[in-house]
């Protein structure tokens, strides 16, 4: 039987891990590499890596660290941040990434997804999506949050599955960095919308979140979450085995 | 040493630097000359059946594969790689594949149940005692991310996984073997895999 994943997400800048509340208030943590390699010991089934950097010397640096993680790390490597073009997935997935995700740069050009999962295949493209409820609708945001793209949530996950992509990263904008659980009623409306598998993100605030969230949604199949791994506050091994005691498929 | 066969098709970073943490020296080659006189093979790839089984053909690496191969030369293709060892695959029309075993390569039947892609960690269910598995149980959890599997096959099956039904995970016939899942993306399970297969050798003819 397939088992639930849970991914940490290590939020990359400047060759350092950190991590927003709510997308503001950056605060740097640790190794990238280090941080992987951790984490895979602990028994992450898979990590993502976002490059939050903007300038091309930083870009540099972020493709060095992805190399220098996929020489340690045997698990599934996703890389998000930055990729606008076919040539940016070229460019991470020579570094060692399994599967990239694509978020703006979709949103400003829908036929990217089209045309990677031709090239590389459906499994490789993950389109995320940052969610955030306007006026009562699930809405789709850009630039980490920032920016209101009028884009209707449901609709366009549907339109990027359509074109080609193999998993979706919902992240909800609502309650990321809140700590207070995940958005179940949005992941619900996802998961009814698409048949491709569906990661969860934002809002893990202790362990009991994710048997939460996979006893409510049998149908998401991956928790993922940055602050509650990075700050120790939920060990991974110990929360796999609260999984396994509530009778939720999982790798241990 | 270990040759991984480059074709244009696949991440072989992943690959070459999981030999390498098991201590096993691996090369990435594209030369005919290289793969036939291999200690090793690996056959990787990801992407489309069609596209791979083209690009190794055009290459010429097909008959190199296969001539090492038939001379006993220990051969692990590794997912789409798998795939590519069978006679048919039925991704996008009809496409002939290495042939070197019996069997067929089919979308997964879902059954309007199932999520295709099948993409995650699933156990293995060992079916008879290969030694490629000598260093990991019965149970064990490793990763999968595929729409298509082999099919009438099943005297070859070495391992299945449950997924809707009993998909085959991993195939052998002599020293052909293929895993659907990555062992190099199975973490401390897929590596221990991987050293059972650099411990074999040429089969002596």
């Amino acid at each position: 039987m397939i088992t639930k994943r849970i991914i940490p997400c290590l939020d990359v800048k400047d060759g350092r891990v950190v991590k927003g509340v709510n997308f503001t208030g950056l605060k740097e943590i640790s190794s990238p590499v280090d941080l992987a390699e951790y984490y895979s010991k602990n028994g992450a089934d898979e990590l993502v890596f976002y490059d939050i950097t903007a300038s091309s010397d930083g870009r540099k640096i972020f493709t060095e660290i992805l190399r220098q993680t996929a020489e340690k790390v045997f698990i599934p490597l996703t890389v998000g941040g930055g990729i606008n073009t076919v040539e940016d997935f070229d460019r991470v997935l020579k570094c060692g990434a399994d599967k990239v995700s694509v978020n703006s740069g979709a949103i400003k050009n829908p036929s990217l997804i089209g045309e990677a999962a031709k090239l590389y295949g459906d499994q490789c493209v993950v389109l995320s999506v940052d969610i955030k409820r306007v006026d009562g609708k699930f809405t789709v945001f850009r630039k980490g949050g920032r920016e209101n793209t009028g884009l209707e949530a449901i609709d366009w996950i549907k339109r990027g599955v359509n074109s080609g992509a193999g998993e979706v990263v919902v992240n909800s904008i609502d309650t990321d960095g809140v700590k207070g659980g995940f958005d179940i009623e949005l992941l619900k409306a996802v998961t009814d919308a698409v048949s491709v598998p569906v990661i969860a993100s934002g809002g893990a605030g202790a362990a009991e979140d994710f048997i939460t969230l996979f006893k409510t949604l049998p149908k998401v199949d991956a928790g993922l979450a940055a602050s509650i791994f990075h700050y120790g506050e939920t060990n991974i091994a110990d929360l796999k085995n609260l999984m396994i005691n509530n009778g939720i498929p999982t790798r241990i | 040493m270990t040759v991984i066969v480059d074709y244009g098709v696949g991440n072989l970073f992943s690959l070459k630097s999981s030999f390498a943490a098991i201590g096993e020296e691996a090369v990435v080659s594209s030369e005919a000359e290289v793969i036939e006189n291999a200690e090793r093979l690996v056959l990787p790839g990801v992407g489309a059946f069609s596209d791979a089984a083209k690009k190794l053909k055009e290459s010429g690496l097909d008959k190199a594969v296969k001539n090492a191969a038939k001379r006993g030369v220990p051969l692990l293709g590794i997912c789409l790689g798998m795939q590519l060892l069978f006679e048919k695959d039925y991704e996008y029309g009809e496409h002939e594949g290495l042939a070197l075993i019996k069997g067929d390569v089919k979308a997964i039947d879902d059954m309007g149940k199932l999520k295709i892609p099948h993409i995650g960690w699933n156990a293995l269910k060992f079916n008879g005692n290969n030694p490629l598995f000598k260093y990991i149980k019965d149970g064990d959890y490793v990763y999968f991310v595929h729409s298509f599997a082999a099919v009438n096959c099943e005297r070859f099956v070495i391992a299945y996984t449950e997924y809707g039904k009993m998909l085959t995970a991993a195939v052998a016939c002599g020293n052909v073997m293929g895993c659907q899942f990555h062992p190099e993306k199975s973490g401390e399970v897929g590596l221990k895999i991987l050293k059972a297969f650099s411990e074999m050798q040429k089969e002596r003819v």
